[in-house]
């Protein structure tokens, strides 16, 4: 290992960096306590009374619910696709699979205005525009790059000698992925579909093109409210989806973790 | 060609695999009697865990057929063909017990669980790790470790059983003793095995049986003994054990070849028997060092006794190893000569410096064709 004689300056670096990039989000949780009615800086005195408004706001739960209900299918769907895919791509030999890993992958890459404005145009066509089923449809598209890289990193570090003994014992191609490969790659598979979760429950800008005022997302109904007249429920939301990302994310991290021990 | 294929006899046909332009497998082909323990030998990446893998249906050949009893399995998947494997690194299920790692290959047959019990607990017995069963893969050591793995492949009674390099990862003692309990459980069983390694003395201990590989290819087929004592090329007379070998022309008289090296002073090394390679040709004669009679040089002329042939040349060295003295002797055409000698026939006096005689007996002597990089060379 190097000996960095600046190692102090360098950790300073670092904090500071990591206080840059979490600042704005932190300084939302204090708002969310405050006892006044606007959103201000400094909060003035502690009260959970924004906390109750969003419980008891009709438009804010339905949002909750429909963001916890898109973000669950989602995580369903991306990791049953992306795990096939991922399967494919490293297992698979066949003619133009570079091809399909970077199409596949795609996603990361455009941005994501592009992919909401063509999504908003077919889904018009198909008149599932302000559907759940299109809206987990489209979040399911963001989503699967993670869930392929992340199952795909899973399957490298994989012994493939386990599927080979597993085949020489008798056991088929489809019992040697749910008895041998899913078990030892699940804490990849499990982190992956966090991940794909927090995609879709933080996911804003494919949500305001093809959501409608019934079907609503959480992050979609904050943008909303910040625009008309700012209210401190939205801190209180937006450190609910905050809260809930953190958890999602911490879990995906453990179940990272067991998979490299 | 016999039309009666019992079980657990293997065929290789002729098969061929190559990836991308390089060659792995060309052309090998081999037969195991039922029940055969046979070795494929050579160094790594000449080709023999490929065959292995061509046989398990781990991998395709580009051409050539498998047989096992009277079916041709070279189109059927692994999963069908009802042979063992063991591997080198185990390859045991991280997240099953041993127990329900050598219950596994009867789980996927759709054995009730009762018959599963009876036969795990007897495989565990013939590994000889009764009591083992709830542990881990990661809480055994590498000889249990293999144990099971030996067991997982033998619970479901394969025909044939495949081993690749299974002790590579064991040190020297484990393996040893693996070693007898694999000969042991191949002679309770009678079990068709055909096992992969590079160790020659793993290969000439346990085999029925041996397959010298090269290059992609088996350059001999045979017993131990047939490859130590007529082997076919100068390459299997040099894998197997130690060999001087003398290069040289062929002047065939009579019964007598006389090959004489290229060098000044030529030397002559005399043959027995017939002589299969024309006269005038390049050719090899091959002496293993335990054939070699070291004696003191006598004065005046040495004469060999009839039948033997006779070099003379001084002791470079003398390696003294207990049973046997190993002479490292200088040739007159610059050359060096090894011979081993018992510690019952060794003169202990003869030492560095000394002149001494180097006789064998003629049929010890063993003609091969010149290789063939050394022909094109001297042409």
């Amino acid at each position: 290992m190097n000996r960095f004689p600046w190692k102090g300056g360098l950790h300073s670096v670092v904090a500071l960096i990591a206080i840059f990039l979490l600042l704005p989000t932190l300084v939302v949780i204090p708002l969310s306590f405050t006892e006044g009615t606007l959103l201000r800086w400094p909060p003035r005195g502690f009260s959970l009374r924004w906390y109750e408004i969003l419980l008891t706001d009709q438009a804010l739960r339905d949002a909750t619910l429909k963001s916890l209900e898109v973000g669950f299918f989602t995580a369903v769907a991306a990791t049953a696709i992306g795990t096939s895919t991922a399967l494919g791509l490293t297992r698979g030999r066949f003619r133009g699979r570079q091809l399909t890993s970077s199409l596949v992958l795609s996603p990361i890459v455009v941005p994501t205005v592009i992919t909401a404005i063509g999504t908003y145009f077919v889904f018009v066509r198909l008149g599932i525009v302000g559907t759940t089923a299109g809206l987990v449809l489209a979040h399911t598209v963001l989503a699967l790059p993670l869930v392929i890289v992340s199952v795909t990193n899973s399957l490298r570090s994989f012994d493939r000698n386990l599927e080979l003994a597993a085949a020489s014992l008798g056991a088929g191609p489809l019992t040697t992925f749910f008895r041998v490969t899913l078990p030892l790659i699940a804490p990849g598979v499990a982190a992956s579909a966090l991940f794909a979760f927090i995609t879709s429950w933080d996911e804003i800008v494919v949500a305001l093109f093809i959501t409608d005022p019934v079907v609503r997302t959480l992050p979609v109904v904050i943008f909303n409210q910040v625009r008309s007249g700012v209210d401190p429920t939205v801190a209180a939301a937006a450190t609910l989806l905050i809260l809930v990302t953190v958890i999602a994310l911490g879990v995906a991290l453990l179940a990272r973790r067991r998979t490299m021990t | 060609m016999t039309t009666t294929r019992s079980a657990g006899h293997l065929e290789v046909r002729g098969i061929a695999k190559r990836y991308d332009k390089v060659s792995a497998v060309d052309d090998v082909s081999f037969r195991m009697a039922p029940g055969e323990f046979l070795t494929l030998l050579g160094a790594s990446g000449s080709g023999k865990t490929t065959t292995l893998k061509i046989i398990a249906g781990f991998e395709a050949p580009d051409s050539g057929e498998v047989w096992l009893g009277e079916q041709p399995i070279t189109q059927l998947p692994a999963h069908r063909r009802n042979i063992g494997v063991v591997f080198q690194n185990y390859a045991l299920f991280p997240h099953l017990t041993a127990a329900e790692n050598i219950a596994f290959p009867l789980r996927v047959r759709g054995i009730g669980k009762a018959e599963r019990a009876k036969r795990v607990r007897h495989a565990l017995a013939t590994v000889r790790l009764e009591g083992t069963g709830d542990r881990y893969p990661r809480q055994l050591s590498g000889g249990q470790q293999q144990r099971v793995a030996l067991a997982r492949a033998l619970v479901f009674e394969p025909q044939v059983l495949l081993m690749d390099e299974p002790m590579g990862a064991l040190d020297k003692r484990l393996r040893e003793a693996l070693q007898l309990e694999i000969m042991r459980i191949h002679r309770e069983l009678g079990i068709t095995i055909c096992y992969v390694t590079h160790d020659q003395e793993e290969a000439l201990v346990m085999s029925d049986r041996i397959a010298i590989y090269d290059d992609g290819r088996i350059r001999q087929v045979g017993t131990a003994e047939e490859l130590y004592e007529l082997p076919e090329s100068v390459f299997v007379a040099e894998f197997m054990g130690e060999s001087n070998v003398f290069h040289g022309t062929l002047d065939g008289k009579g019964k007598v070849g006389r090959l004489i090296a290229p060098r000044r002073p030529p030397i002559t090394v005399s043959i027995d028997g017939p002589c299969p390679i024309g006269d005038g040709a390049d050719a090899v004669v091959v002496v293993r060092p335990e054939r070699i009679r070291v004696l003191r040089r006598r004065r005046g002329d040495s004469e060999p006794e009839p039948g033997r042939n006779i070099l003379t040349g001084v002791v470079q060295d003398v390696i003294y190893l207990g049973s046997d003295r190993r002479y490292l002797v200088a040739l007159p055409d610059g050359s060096t000569c090894q011979a081993r000698v018992g510690a019952a026939h060794a003169d202990p006096g003869i030492g560095r410096g000394d002149h001494v005689e180097l006789t064998w007996d003629r049929a010890d002597a063993i003609l091969l064709e010149a290789p063939a990089a050394e022909r094109e060379a001297t042409s």
